[in-house]
């Protein structure tokens, strides 16, 4: 579908969903059941036909300066694929539903889960995160402050970050003895992230607290550089021009925690990245991690899909019968 | 005293449901609806003097306003329109031709946050610059055919 029949296709979708949400709240109730059934269609055409375009990072554990842009919802799925000494290998994943509150403001959802392999399929629980922008305009260093919370299973094996002393023979035990302890943590990012001549330098250090009684605050980091293979784009439509592909790589680990702080005892990861970003909106990133030592997985094979769909918010006020 | 998960859980969530909802103070409010009602014009007396002399280093480049175009269809029109001439989301940016090629390379790297209007510096300068190609070439010539 070309943009121009996206965007009109897009319009009046957002014009019929108006008329069927004020038909929907003077309606009987069999005839709101049916009506219902026709918003649902036209959210689903609205947000389908909508034509945003995304320019992701290749990151899939460090953070730059970027949120999402206001009232746009980007949906991401992510798979990891786990070696495991003394234990089964794994394959781990996660859904994600990052939304762009303000120019300022990013808050997203996760929903995370694993496969271990001859072991048992697991829900392993949900994580929310939020994002602030600090500064209202570009700096030779911009930061952002992270903040998330995080219900998770100790069966939990996406290894988004990595933090104190988080080490290999953590996800050696089989899913029915993980699954049994609970993390209920907070975790603060600082996201120091800079642009400079079609390059992104980023940053992150972060402190995490299991809130339950008696755990000590834990450190990390996480860094990253990437740039697209061109920096102009080009004038014809291409799904295969350079300026759709960025290559990085991204390095992160655990720093211990208050109680031994330092570098034993924790694992370390590289991993190139790279991303490549289709003209019809969607993101595809594929990044392989290799552990720096002996405490780190020999391999983490990460991939993941993802689309930006634009004017979310704007669906959402429409529908709950506000000012758009 | 052992406290259960559930309260732990309820209370980090109304932390963090107090925090965004602190970020969104009253005052705050105030001050982002009269940023919001902020002409163009008062945005750009914010553009520093060395960005506003900045000259556009593909302004003669054949190719800069189709990929400007193209560019400029996929970030920019959800907002303000597929031909610049506004949206529900943003304004009209023909109003923007006085302006010179500085200023607007300016309002694009580092947005205009409180109107709602990210920074685009994800995007490479290069980049930038063939989208103003393309927003400068808007009125007075003849439409672009773009293959």
């Amino acid at each position: 579908m070309s943009m121009a029949s996206c965007e009109s296709v897009a319009n009046t979708a957002i014009a019929l969903l108006r008329s069927a949400a004020a038909k929907v709240k003077s309606s009987s109730r069999t005839q709101r059941l049916h009506r219902y059934r026709g918003l649902v269609f036209l959210v689903a055409l609205r947000i389908l036909a909508s034509p945003a375009c995304a320019q992701e990072e290749p990151y899939i554990v460090t953070y730059d300066h970027h949120l999402e842009e206001p009232g746009n919802l980007d949906v991401e799925y992510f798979s990891t694929f786990g070696t495991q000494r003394a234990g089964n290998d794994f394959h781990s994943y996660w859904i994600e539903f990052e939304y762009g509150a303000k120019a300022w403001w990013t808050t997203e959802v996760y929903l995370d889960g694993q496969t271990t392999f001859h072991d048992s399929t697991l829900l392993t629980g949900f994580r929310w995160e939020n994002r602030f922008l600090l500064l209202r305009a570009e700096h030779l260093i911009n930061p952002v402050v992270y903040v998330e919370y995080e219900n998770i299973s100790e069966a939990d094996k996406i290894i988004k970050e990595v933090e104190g002393h988080d080490v290999e023979s953590d996800h050696a035990d089989v899913n029915a003895t993980l699954r049994k302890d609970h993390d209920h943590e907070v975790e603060f990012k600082l996201i120091l992230s800079r642009d400079f001549k079609g390059w992104n330098f980023a940053v992150n250090p972060l402190a995490t607290k299991n809130l339950l009684p008696n755990n000590p605050w834990e450190f990390g980091y996480a860094a990253g550089v990437s740039r697209p293979l061109a920096l102009k784009a080009s004038a014809k439509r291409c799904a295969f021009c350079r300026e759709r592909f960025i290559a990085g790589f991204e390095l992160y680990g655990g720093l211990g925690d208050t109680r031994s702080l330092g570098l034993h005892e924790t694992s370390h990861y590289v991993a190139p990245a790279l991303a490549w970003n289709l003209p019809s909106g969607w993101t595809i990133r594929l990044s392989p991690s290799f552990g720096l030592n002996a405490n780190s997985h020999h391999l983490l094979l990460r991939w993941g899909l993802s689309k930006e769909f634009d004017g979310f918010g704007e669906v959402l006020r429409s529908l709950l019968g506000g000012r758009s | 005293m052992k406290i259960s998960p559930a309260t732990i859980q309820f209370t980090a969530l109304l932390a963090m449901a107090a925090s965004s909802a602190l970020t969104l103070d009253a005052a705050a409010l105030a001050q982002e609806r009269s940023k919001n009602d902020e002409p163009i014009d008062m945005v750009l007396t914010r553009v520093p003097e060395k960005a506003r002399a900045k000259r556009n280093p593909l302004e003669t480049d054949s190719e800069a306003a189709c990929a400007g175009k193209r560019l400029f269809e996929q970030h920019c029109a959800g907002c303000h329109g597929k031909m610049a001439d506004g949206a529900r989301r943003g304004p009209v940016l023909r109003e923007m031709q006085p302006a010179t090629p500085g200023e607007i390379f300016w309002i694009v790297t580092n947005g205009v946050v409180r109107r709602g209007m990210p920074a685009w510096s994800k995007l490479p300068e290069p980049q930038r610059w063939q989208i103003i190609t393309f927003l400068r070439g808007l009125g007075g010539t003849p439409a672009l055919s773009c293959r």
